[in-house]
């Protein structure tokens, strides 16, 4: 490890600077650049622009199949795998001819998928090992070959160099009309064949079973995939155009249960990191356009992953702590219900320290409940509440809406009470627990099942009122 | 400088020149790619029956902004500081992928992939917002070279001298690995193959994974000089994906891993000599090479055994992935 350095020298002397910008900036402050960048005035800017925006669409749309069908590092294998392709286009004709190394990679591409799919199906070697080793076979080779390539006479080896890294810069009005020709491709394909590609996603058997051409879809998206993947690796590089293809797809997998969302929130997120990291490149006078635009990406996808609507993390933990806020708001309501109940419905004000000795609560916290319920307006104060504070004498009274929110809750409770005494043959002295956890979480139409399947009872096992809307009006 | 891809093959400059004139050199440079690869497959066997051979992917890119910020935070190229920043991120890196595994419905590989592609990311970016103050180079970090590893620095041991330092390191580490591969050999069998049964006699399978992680990041980081973060891959999979073709039996399968990674290196490395290519590069094109080979005639699981007796050939003592194509 010590001489990785020296091994840097030797090996790449000249391409320390391998960290790629867009264009060539000298002295000028950051405002006027993003001024310039976003006015899209000079050629370069508008060519990054285009092709970052078409490798993010490319990439996440198709990658959005990978992700789903738990195929998210065939895409790495992918990206790794055309190498060797590259090396042997470049030496095609001693050139780096754009044809020759996409056909090259191309073909690379598709015999490393096709030797996976043939290593899983023929030995007992798992998926993972066998990308691994197609992953790294490919590589080995390719490595092997842009050596000796470099040692030969016409080793003009900045062309290759480009593909492990990627410049966004470097990208020709040739690549991105290619990007451009991929992109129409996938929108038509996917277009056309959204449901073929929809049942191969999440039910080969069934795709098989009305008699979809499974394989030639397979191999189709793959061709497409390769295709893409061999023109962003000029722009990115070889190791994170993997992300380009997982990661957006991953951010939209998390915020959706439809696949058709899931694809434009996909190619949505990918040309959103493509221009972002476009963007900071261009401001940075070093920092290179790749690793910025897999940063931007992840960036999405830890938002994400936070503050999805349903299944961020942020998001539950709000959900969780509303709920426990809605089950002690309840809570106090049935305990005021049940002072109610002791007072023989007569009274509708309670003081305090009733409902403390009531819940078995210090005033403090009871005080807080009840004011918790003002602010739902499901109570109202009495007295000043100022001058009676802690004192236990201030007295509140239920709004209407609190007394109907109680009786349903009570009811919840005792219904259940009865139901598991009814219809489960619990003792009715066991059925307490049970009751207090599902009285919370009963809805409308539960609870008028087990009415009528009750027979709209009006006692619960212990022989208490069950409460309706209709008979307990305060 | 030379016009075509294959130079003429020269028995003399290929075979015998490396042992007679540079032997010295030669020696050194095939025992290190054996000790790299030999270190590697053995870890490798246990990694692939776990199903882990990504993971080993994804940690060896990872090592990246772990060597880097453990040069930019101590300002030096020595090894343990190096080696503790990418031990450090490769166990981050499982803790990450394990982390958006429990709390999100993202599968594992989806997680592997964005996990170590955005780390990846950030080692990239480091180097070049500090390249100035950077001696490492990404490409470098890829590629590895074997030719390159600094001979001329001999490790001293109660003052004889024993060998070049890098070679002796590794020889180390391999030494560290198959001893503790011994000691928690009972244990690593039966949570590979049946996690319930090792719970059930008091084994923590949980406890094992990480055990291996740990020892893969050790490896992976020790021979990434060699042969690169991606070659290393290579070094981990092929071996026992070779040898599993041929054998159930796991000790045999670790003798046979053994044998195919000194192939693996001596092979490799004529085969780098004569094309003037990178020594790893060569390794890994042997090791493919080996393994389409096992995989043709294998006597039970290759290709012509299963055409000629295709009933045979079938039965596996793991039970298949679930197919997704």
């Amino acid at each position: 490890m010590k001489r990785v350095a020296s091994i840097a020298a030797a090996l790449c002397a000249a391409s320390v600077a391998h960290a790629a910008k867009i264009g060539d900036l000298t002295d000028t402050t950051w405002t006027s650049q993003a001024i310039e960048f976003l006015s899209l005035d000079t050629p370069i800017v508008r060519s990054a622009v285009l092709g970052t925006l078409l490798i993010g669409f490319c990439c996440s749309v198709l990658g959005s199949f990978l992700v789903v069908r738990k195929l998210a590092l065939l895409g790495d294998t992918l990206s790794h795998a055309v190498l060797p392709g590259v090396a042997l286009g470049f030496l095609w004709n001693a050139s780096k001819d754009p044809w020759a190394i996409f056909i090259g990679a191309t073909a690379a591409g598709i015999l490393g998928v096709a030797l996976v799919g043939w290593i899983k199906q023929t030995t007992h070697l798992k998926e993972d090992s066998a990308m691994g080793m197609v992953l790294a076979g490919f590589y080995g080779l390719g490595i092997c070959m842009t050596t000796v390539i470099q040692n030969m006479a016409m080793g003009n080896k900045s062309g290759l160099d480009k593909f492990f890294f990627g410049q966004a810069a470097a990208l020709s009005s040739g690549d991105i009309q290619l990007l451009g020709i991929i992109s129409v491709i996938t929108i038509i394909l996917v277009l056309l064949f959204y449901k073929e590609f929809l049942a191969i996603s999440f039910d080969v058997g069934f795709a098989q079973a009305i008699g979809m051409p499974v394989q030639l879809l397979h191999y189709a998206l793959m061709a497409l995939l390769t295709f893409a993947v061999v023109v962003s690796l000029q722009a990115v590089g070889v190791v994170l155009v993997s992300a380009l293809l997982i990661t957006p797809a991953a951010a939209a997998f998390l915020l959706t249960d439809r696949m058709h969302w899931m694809l434009v929130l996909s190619a949505a997120f990918g040309m959103l990191s493509g221009v972002l990291g476009a963007f900071i490149s261009y401001l940075s006078h070093n920092l290179p356009t790749g690793p910025l635009i897999v940063l931007g990406a992840t960036l999405i996808f830890i938002l994400a992953l936070l503050f999805g609507p349903r299944h961020g993390l942020l998001t539950k933990i709000i959900h969780r702590r509303r709920q426990r806020q809605r089950i002690a708001l309840e809570n106090t309501l049935k305990a005021v219900f049940h002072l109610c109940e002791k007072a023989h419905f007569k009274r509708k004000a309670f003081a305090t320290s009733e409902l403390s000795v009531e819940r078995n609560s210090n005033l403090r916290a009871i005080e807080s409940e009840i004011r918790n319920l003002e602010k739902a307006g499901m109570a109202e104060p009495m007295d000043d509440p100022s001058q009676a504070q802690l004192s236990g004498k201030a007295r509140f009274k239920l709004t209407t809406e609190g007394w109907y929110r109680a009786c349903e809750i009570v009811r919840n409770h005792r219904l259940w009470e009865l139901y598991l005494t009814n219809a489960a043959d619990y003792q009715s002295d066991h059925v307490h627990d049970d009751a207090e956890e599902i009285e919370h979480l009963l809805g409308k139409d539960l609870v008028q099942r087990l009415e009528k399947r009750l027979q709209n009872p009006i006692h619960d096992p212990h022989g208490r009122l069950i409460p309706s809307k209709d008979q307990l009006t305060v | 400088m030379r016009e075509s891809f294959f130079p003429d093959f020269d028995w003399h400059t290929v075979f015998v020149q490396p042992w007679t004139e540079y032997a010295s050199n030669s020696f050194w440079i095939a025992l290190m790619g054996f000790l790299v690869s030999g270190t590697c497959g053995l870890v490798g066997c246990f990694v692939i029956l776990r199903r882990m051979a990504l993971v080993g992917d994804a940690i060896s890119h990872s090592l990246l902004p772990g060597i880097t910020l453990a040069f930019l935070l101590t300002n030096s190229r020595a090894t343990l500081p190096m080696m503790i920043g990418a031990i450090v991120a490769g166990v981050a890196t499982v803790a990450l992928i394990e982390a958006i595994r429990y709390s999100s419905r993202i599968k594992p590989d989806a997680a592997i992939g964005i996990v170590f592609s955005s780390l990846f990311a950030v080692g990239v970016l480091l180097i070049s917002a500090f390249a100035d103050k950077v001696d490492l180079d990404a490409e470098c970090v890829l590629y590895g070279e074997l030719g390159f590893i600094p001979l001329q620095d001999i490790a001293q041991f109660g003052g004889i001298e024993i060998g070049p330092g890098p070679v002796v390191r590794m020889a180390v580490i391999a030494l560290i690995a198959i001893v503790l591969l011994l000691i928690f050999y009972k244990e690593m069998l039966v949570t590979s193959f049946d996690s319930a049964l090792a719970a059930s006699l008091g084994i923590n399978p949980t406890r094992y994974q990480y055990g291996l992680t740990l020892l893969l990041s050790i490896v992976i980081v020790s021979s990434f000089e060699s042969v690169g973060v991606v070659l290393v891959i290579a070094m981990i999979i092929f071996p026992g994906a070779t040898a599993l073709l041929l054998t159930d039996r796991l000790p045999i399968a670790l003798w046979l891993s053994t044998l195919f990674s000194a192939l693996y290196a001596l092979l490799g490395f004529h085969l780098a000599t004569w094309l003037n290519a990178s020594i790893a590069g060569g390794m890994t094109v042997i090791a493919g090479f080996l393994f389409a080979l096992v995989w043709l005639v294998a006597p039970r699981r290759g290709l012509i055994a299963r055409y000629v007796r295709p009933n045979q050939a079938l039965e596996s003592p793991i039970e298949p992935l679930e197919s997704s194509v």
